[in-house]
């Protein structure tokens, strides 16, 4: 995010994009609603009635994947009236003739007829988010798991700097991070192009320069990233996988190609706290620790480092994660000797500038949001005040793109998928009393659509892909619009991803979770 | 700024205006009683409890809605104050349940702790009891309307820092309740179990039903951590006893979310102890997994890496890193693939 989340109340207009706070976000849903206690406006752009939508101003409900055509007729009106902010297009970016141009063939009417949103609501939209005067754009998978993922976030950021709405405190473009860690996990460089802090693996100065950290030689080349790696086991290019706290056989699109790419390898290692579905697979399984078993920091998706305290020592014979890494390096020839999580962050921070102020002692009960570059640093509130990275912000020009796989005559309906409130990933499952709670999927069909299918609320039905088949719970609802199925990727019962298409972004190779085409047939 | 001088129990003291009798107090760490206030709720005056003298009024103010003023004279535990609690609390405890021996808040309780006080024993009036079922309808929440004191910060939890509005008051006089819409059970309305009521409820009216019969807060050790599910990166207490998590409950202190939590934050942590956790090395032998020790199988590891790294490269190795450990454990995996292995083939699900 390039704000924080307790900016969130003081957020005069806010732009929901592709994102279900109230669920998948649930404390910065509840910021969000503080915020309109304080009389904030609330546009939400989704094709599901999410929690949200019923306490917004306006409610743009697009057809799913109709994301950038919704932007640039959202920038077209904004030109149109004059509302865009020249001072700052003038000052901080460059770019801006290319993408005026490009949006001019984006007119309201155009745009309601590709994305099925009113004219009359574009309008509404594109005058709430360009006069107020603290806008914030916040936007989460739904703009992300698309196979044009990174042109909806560049045409988001092109709408932040058309109407100045970035660098201010309470304003600026927000995605909201998944995972706990997910935002470290980056950060750290558990990438495959970059070291930790993103420093280019490709560039001959920082490889030197971690060369001289670590003391050995290092790879010029950049690795596979996760959709790679299942192809190249299937063609033997992959020998082995070491599988650190994840569960790709559930949480990947087109599950079952990865789990044929995973029983194709040699060796599967899997570290884990739960004996997953991947770690069924695997050849060796080592027990990892839970947060509560251990000391470190996650950081969270405002960039604040917090410290994780460990309450109990490690159930059973389970080591934490970073004790068991340690002890395979040792045993292959290059020791790692830390005595503490702490140490290992005295490492980051002489490595990554980000991290350069951050020891575990400065992070206290409260943390610290990145960058911190030095030790007095009190960390960085809010993004690119003042100035961009790269200097000025670059608009880029964007055209609408289709997703990968629309319904069609054999699959007509379009399967969206996200998370639900009671559950977190695949992991919750293993939560008795959430378990309780919530414990199956269902599935959201439009009335008419059960109507039309002859199936019931609560009824056991199959549906299937290209790709795969399940069976799931219906709840009938018209939460979703006709022709659309919304399942969440909680359940091992209903492994929603043996449906998703594993086709991906062709920069971040993010797969298209949130468009495929299904059929939904009765179980007799 | 615009600072205002005040005299409390004698004292002087100096705090920012529009600042209140109350707040003033608490600055400057001078015991004021109360039930219905919490910093981040807006102030009630709904229990009285916080009255004090103010010189010059008529009527003992209650000091969280009261501003301070420049030159006002406080007296905070003056005989008529005292008594005037003293009454106020007497008047509680006559329709509250006292099982304190067995109630889950003990230890922790309000009403209980100025009860001891102000030397409250609950024989001064004796009435009507209220005898109402309790609510079990939900693995979460256990609420118990007998012990409800009626100060609202549940209600105002729900409504202010929730957005919810599940709660409110219902029916008059001695049968006000607090509860959802037609007083249904939790499970049957529209809560979605934050359990923000639980972490203000002053006393064992709303309880984490995890934790009942688990520990006493006084053999509790609460440890801040930082919440495993979402990217929100809330903070929370977990509660210890004997080396065993028994639940979490709210800091008011976490820099991001405060007391507020969501249901899984506050009570997915159960899942630390699944059934299905993996506790001892497992080695496949014979198409199986079977039980190892940790020795055999990080040697398996090692060797099976290295053989594969000698036989085909260090680019037929790659790692999934993980986007639900620490930031010290994935910049060791990365570590490991890069310097260890000597590729860059590490990703984590850094997209999802």
């Amino acid at each position: 995010m390039t704000n924080s989340i307790n900016e969130i109340p003081n957020v005069k207009a806010m732009f929901v994009i592709g994102s279900n706070p109230t669920e998948a976000h649930p404390v910065i849903g509840t910021k969000m609603k503080q915020a309109l206690a304080k009389g904030a406006k609330l546009i939400v752009a989704d094709p599901r009635c999410i929690n949200l939508a019923e306490d917004a101003d306006v409610w743009l409900r697009l057809r799913p994947g109709t994301d950038i055509a919704l932007i640039n007729g959202i920038m077209n009106i904004i030109l149109a009236n004059g509302w865009e902010n020249k001072e700052f297009i003038a000052e901080r970016t460059e770019g801006f003739e290319k993408v005026r141009e490009a949006v001019k063939e984006y007119t309201p009417e155009v745009v309601s007829k590709v994305t099925g949103v009113p004219v009359e609501q574009l309008e509404e939209a594109a005058r709430i988010y360009a006069t107020a005067e603290r806008s914030s754009i916040f936007y989460t998978l739904g703009i992300t798991e698309h196979t044009c993922g990174t042109d909806n976030v560049m045409s988001l950021a092109n709408l932040a700097m058309l109407t100045g709405n970035i660098g201010k405190e309470s304003s600026g473009v927000n995605p909201m991070r998944g995972q706990n860690n997910v935002q470290g996990a980056c950060d750290m460089g558990a990438l495959p192009n970059v070291y930790p802090g993103y420093q280019q693996v490709a560039s001959p100065e920082v490889r030197a320069k971690f060369e001289a950290a670590w003391g050995v030689p290092l790879d010029p080349n950049p690795g596979f990233m996760i959709p790679d790696m299942f192809g190249a086991a299937v063609s033997k290019d992959l020998r082995a996988l070491y599988v650190l706290g994840e569960d790709p056989v559930i949480t990947d699109a087109d599950a079952n190609h990865v789990r044929k790419g995973l029983e194709a390898l040699d060796f599967l290692v899997v570290q884990e706290i739960f004996l997953s579905e991947t770690a069924k697979l695997a050849d060796v399984v080592l027990p990892g620790a839970s947060y509560a078993e251990k000391t470190g920091t996650f950081t969270n998706t405002e960039r604040r480092v917090q410290m994780v305290n460990q309450a109990i020592k490690p159930i059973g014979n389970a080591k934490t994660d970073g004790e068991i890494i340690c002890e395979l390096a040792t045993r292959m020839g290059y020791p790692f000797n830390y005595e503490s999580s702490a140490d290992v962050m005295e490492e980051i921070s002489k490595l990554a500038p980000q991290f350069a102020g951050i020891t575990h002692e400065r992070l206290g009960t409260q943390g610290l949001q990145w960058p911190v570059p030095h030790a007095e640093h009190p960390g960085t509130k809010f993004l690119h005040e003042g100035k961009f990275n790269r200097g000025k912000g670059l608009f880029m020009a964007i055209e609408n793109q289709l997703p990968a796989e629309l319904p069609d005559e054999e699959y007509p309906f379009l399967l969206n998928t996200g998370r639900k409130l009671s559950h977190y990933n695949v992991f919750t499952q293993h939560s008795p009393s959430l378990g309780i709670h919530s414990p199956e999927e269902l599935a959201e069909v439009n009335p008419s659509d059960a109507k039309k299918l002859g199936i019931e609320d609560g009824e056991v039905v199959q549906v299937a892909s290209r790709r795969g088949e399940l069976k799931t719970k219906v709840k009938v609802t018209d939460r979703v619009p006709e022709g659309m199925v919304f399942m969440t990727l909680h359940y091992f019962d209903s492994p929603t991803n043996v449906l998703t298409n594993g086709a991906y972004d062709k920069v971040t190779k993010t797969y298209e979770y949130k468009v495929c085409g299904v059929k939904i047939s009765k179980v007799s | 700024m615009e600072w205002l001088t005040l005299t409390i129990d004698g004292r002087e003291v100096s705090v920012p205006k529009g600042t209140t009798v109350l707040d003033a107090c608490r600055m400057n760490n001078i015991p004021i009683p109360t039930l219905c206030h919490a910093p981040e709720l807006t102030s009630a005056g709904a229990c009285r409890l916080c009255v004090v003298q103010i010189e010059g009024m008529r009527n003992l103010p209650p000091s969280c809605v009261t501003q301070a003023a420049q030159g006002m004279k406080v007296e905070t535990q003056n005989p008529k104050v005292r008594q005037a609690r003293k009454i106020i609390l007497e008047l509680l405890v006559a329709n509250h349940p006292l099982d304190c021996m067995t109630c889950q808040k003990m230890g922790d309780c309000s009403l209980a702790e100025y009860a001891y006080d102000y030397g409250v024993t609950g024989e001064v009036y004796q009435g009507e009891k209220r005898c109402l079922p309790i609510d079990d309808s939900n693995p979460f929440i256990l609420r118990d309307p007998n012990k409800c004191i009626l100060c609202g910060k549940c209600i105002k939890a729900c409504t202010e820092i929730q957005g919810k509005s599940i709660l409110d008051f219902s029916f008059r006089g001695f049968d006000t309740q607090v509860g959802p819409a037609f007083n249904l059970p939790y499970k049957e309305s529209d809560c979605d179990f934050c359990g923000s009521c639980v972490s203000v409820c002053p006393v064992g009216a709303l309880t984490e039903k995890q934790m009942v019969g688990k520990g006493r807060p006084w053999e509790v050790s609460k440890v801040q951590t930082t919440c495993p599910f979402c990217g929100v990166g809330c903070n929370f207490d977990l509660n210890v006893k004997d080396g065993k998590v028994i639940g979490v409950t709210s800091n008011p202190e976490a820099p991001v979310n405060g007391k507020a939590l969501c249901v899984k934050g506050r009570f997915g942590m159960d899942m630390i102890y699944s059934d299905n956790r993996v506790t001892t090395p497992l080695i496949r032998k014979n198409g199986e997994l079977v039980p190892a020790d940790w020795d055999e199988a990080l040697d398996l590891v090692a060797s099976k890496l290295g053989e594969i790294k000698k036989t085909y490269g260090p680019n037929s190795i790659a790692a999934l890193s993980s986007a639900h450990c620490t930031n010290e454990e994935n910049y060791l995996m990365q570590k490991f693939m890069r310097a260890v292995i000597g590729t860059n083939n590490v990703d984590h699900c850094a997209r999802t």
